[in-house]
């Protein structure tokens, strides 16, 4: 077991807390790099996993996204989908108009960021399930506008998506967006640990453990509320931005409520609060119908071409993790890390949670 | 288009049924927010269980439909309660959100059983109640007035019993006070159950009544009427059973005149009332919820 000895205050706040993170993550890095290449490489016909590493690569940003929202500030959005559609849409648009993809990107992120930030108004005096219901509400609204505003979104009809391009050289190879994707996936992952380290990141979190705390504290509930809604809306439409490429035909069913839960199912499978959680919850979410379809064909007719069943799948890995592993795969990693560094010392009551009561805030 | 009087009445009537509707389903999670805390977002999935359960019923064992009513109340009840004391026991006092994400992913299994039982076909509930009821050239269908009759009566049932029972009251107790309840003597775990269950028999209730009006069941039948009784709900104030009713019955009725006027509209238009309201009134417009104390 490693312990980290505390020399300096500054210690508290560094990206990386020793040399085992330098090492492992500098690995990690060259492996994501070296992995397409090693794919392509023509031995194995393993080239769809390039397409399906991009795909988790842009669900791991529509996690972070919704990680600052729920896993770090405690606002449950399940409407987040509409921020994906929105980042898409705009990002297709703007190229239909011939804006180059590098603004058309940016514009997407911050268009959705702007509408977060409105959608905080009046949304951020809410609590709990007040909020859940706005969100859906709002989520709502989007698609009946993507739906009815068919001069800009093509309404039934769905939008066609060109390949990225940058510097007028346009991306089509799989592996080329690939790239593009890990350098946003990068570029995401330091902005939300930035933002976690920073005196912002530390007001969201006090935030979600109890906000009369918070406020107490000094902190403006409102303003970080809305903050936390901004950045969040903003980071999920980076990522629809990259997932209208992904697709390359936008429909609104693409972003219906079910995708909603499919990036909460991330988050909470993954593991609530940490950045790790969002990217363990990409790759489950990723390989999940990976999986299924490989299942698929061993079950019974009645089941395997039942309605619903991915979603039904969907929802009892999500109930069992509730009941069984409240802090997701992360959470698991780390109790099987502990296990190990400290090996015969392990006691299950360390992640124990206390038990609480009901006390209504209701007056009767 | 002009307005004419009879048209708005008769959209009015409309209205008030489809506003009945919303509000049986709004009843049964405000029951169980009232009581727990807890937001069941399945609930609309229950009320199409119990339509399922109705179809087999009447359909398939050829009972008529009056006592497919009992049948089916008892038997989602019974599948309330036993949903509680498997599933929801467990995460008494924890986050709102976890309540929300359990109830959620079991919307989604119920759908896909749902799926595997009875296929992916629409079925349909055929009902005694064929005929419309004429009043001076008004006219509505039976089948929405014993909507309408049906939603008075539990209302008022509900009412009673919350006012006059000793279990009612008990159920009032423990939801204020989980801790003080128990000390009390009161078997909160039990009472709790028990919410579960009146919640899933009045959603197939809903389901039953409803049924013959929207004339084909899918499995994905739930969601939609959910989130519309959601919004309903949180208009009126979450916590109160007539402000849950009340807003379920504006949205009910603001619904076929956009549908009428400007149909564009017709499906944003109860969550544009909602966010009209939140600026307005963020507590609902009957409040319960105060400030949070430490």
């Amino acid at each position: 077991m490693r312990v980290v000895f505390k020399t300096h205050y500054n210690q508290d706040i560094k990206l990386a807390k020793h040399s085992g993170y330098v090492f492992w993550y500098t690995g990690l890095i060259i492996a994501m790099i070296a992995a397409p290449f090693a794919l392509n490489s023509g031995a194995t016909d393993a080239g769809w996993l390039v397409d399906e590493l991009s795909l988790i690569m842009i669900y791991a940003v529509a996690g972070l996204g919704l990680m600052v929202l729920t896993g770090y500030t405690g606002m449950v959005s399940l409407g987040h989908a509409a921020f994906l559609a929105i980042g898409a849409y705009t990002n297709g648009f703007l190229m239909e108009q011939g804006v180059s993809f590098l603004v058309s990107f940016f514009v997407a992120g911050a268009l959705s960021g702007i509408i977060g930030l409105l959608l905080a108004i009046p949304t951020m005096r809410m609590t709990g399930i007040y909020l859940s219901i706005a969100t859906i509400a709002f989520a709502v609204i989007v698609e009946s506008i993507i739906i009815h505003w068919s001069s800009v979104t093509g309404g039934n009809r769905g939008m066609p998506i060109n390949a990225p391009d940058l510097f007028g050289y346009e991306l089509w190879d799989p592996v080329e967006f690939y790239f593009l994707c890990l350098v946003v996936l990068i570029l995401i992952v330091l902005l939300v640990a930035n933002l976690m380290r920073s005196s912002t990141g530390r007001a969201l979190v006090a935030l979600r453990d109890s906000e009369v705390s918070a406020q107490s504290m000094g902190i403006n509930i409102p303003y970080y509320k809305a903050v936390a809604f901004g950045l969040s809306a903003m980071i999920t439409g980076f990522a629809g931005a990259l997932y209208a490429h992904k697709i390359t035909f936008l429909s609104v069913e693409s972003f219906n409520f079910i995708e909603s839960v499919r990036l909460l199912l991330m988050v909470v499978v993954g593991g609530l609060g940490s950045i790790h959680g969002a990217i363990f919850g990409a790759i489950f979410i990723g390989l999940l119908p990976v999986f299924l379809s490989l299942v698929r064909d061993y079950l019974p007719a009645g089941i395997a071409n039942a309605p619903g069943l991915e979603p039904g799948l969907f929802g009892i890995i999500l109930m069992l993790f509730i009941l069984f592993e409240p802090m997701g795969i992360y959470g698991r990693w780390l109790k099987i890390k502990l296990y190990f560094s400290i090996f015969p010392l392990y006691r299950k009551a360390t992640f124990k949670r206390q038990k609480t009561y009901l006390k209504t805030e209701r007056l009767h | 288009m002009e307005f004419e009087p009879l048209q708005i009445i008769q959209l009015l009537l409309i209205g008030v049924s489809q506003g009945c509707f919303y509000g049986l389903i709004a009843l049964g999670f405000v029951l169980i927010y009232k009581a727990t805390e807890m937001i069941n977002f399945a609930q609309g999935d229950m009320m199409m269980l119990g339509m399922f359960l109705g179809i087999t019923v009447t359909v398939g064992m050829g009972l008529p439909f009056w006592s497919a009513i009992p049948i089916c109340m008892l038997a989602m009840g019974i599948f309330g309660y036993l949903m509680d004391v498997l599933i929801f026991r467990r995460v008494i006092g924890q986050p709102a959100f976890v309540i929300v994400v359990l109830t959620i992913s079991l919307g989604f299994i119920m759908r896909a059983a749902a799926g595997m039982i009875w296929g992916a076909q629409p079925l349909a509930l055929p009902s005694p109640l064929v005929g419309n009821l004429e009043v001076g050239g008004l006219v509505i269908t039976l089948e929405r007035v014993a909507v309408i009759v049906g939603t008075i009566i539990v209302t008022g049932l509900l009412y009673m019993f919350f006012r006059f029972t000793r279990v009612g009251v008990a159920m009032q107790a423990s939801s204020q006070n989980q801790l003080a309840a128990y000390y009390m003597g009161i078997p909160v775990k039990r009472i709790f159950s028990l919410i579960w269950f009146i919640s899933a028999a009045v959603a197939a209730l809903a389901g039953l009544l409803v049924a013959p009006i929207v004339t084909t069941v899918t499995t994905d039948i739930g969601l939609a009427v959910t989130i519309k009784a959601f919004a309903g709900a949180v208009i009126g104030g979450f916590g109160s059973l007539p402000g849950a009713i009340l807003g379920c019955l504006i949205i009910g009725i603001v619904e076929p005149f956009a549908g009428a006027y400007l149909p564009e509209f017709k499906e944003i238009v109860a969550f544009l009332i909602l966010f009209a309201v939140l600026v307005l009134r963020p507590q609902g417009l009957f409040a319960q919820i105060q400030r949070k104390k430490v």
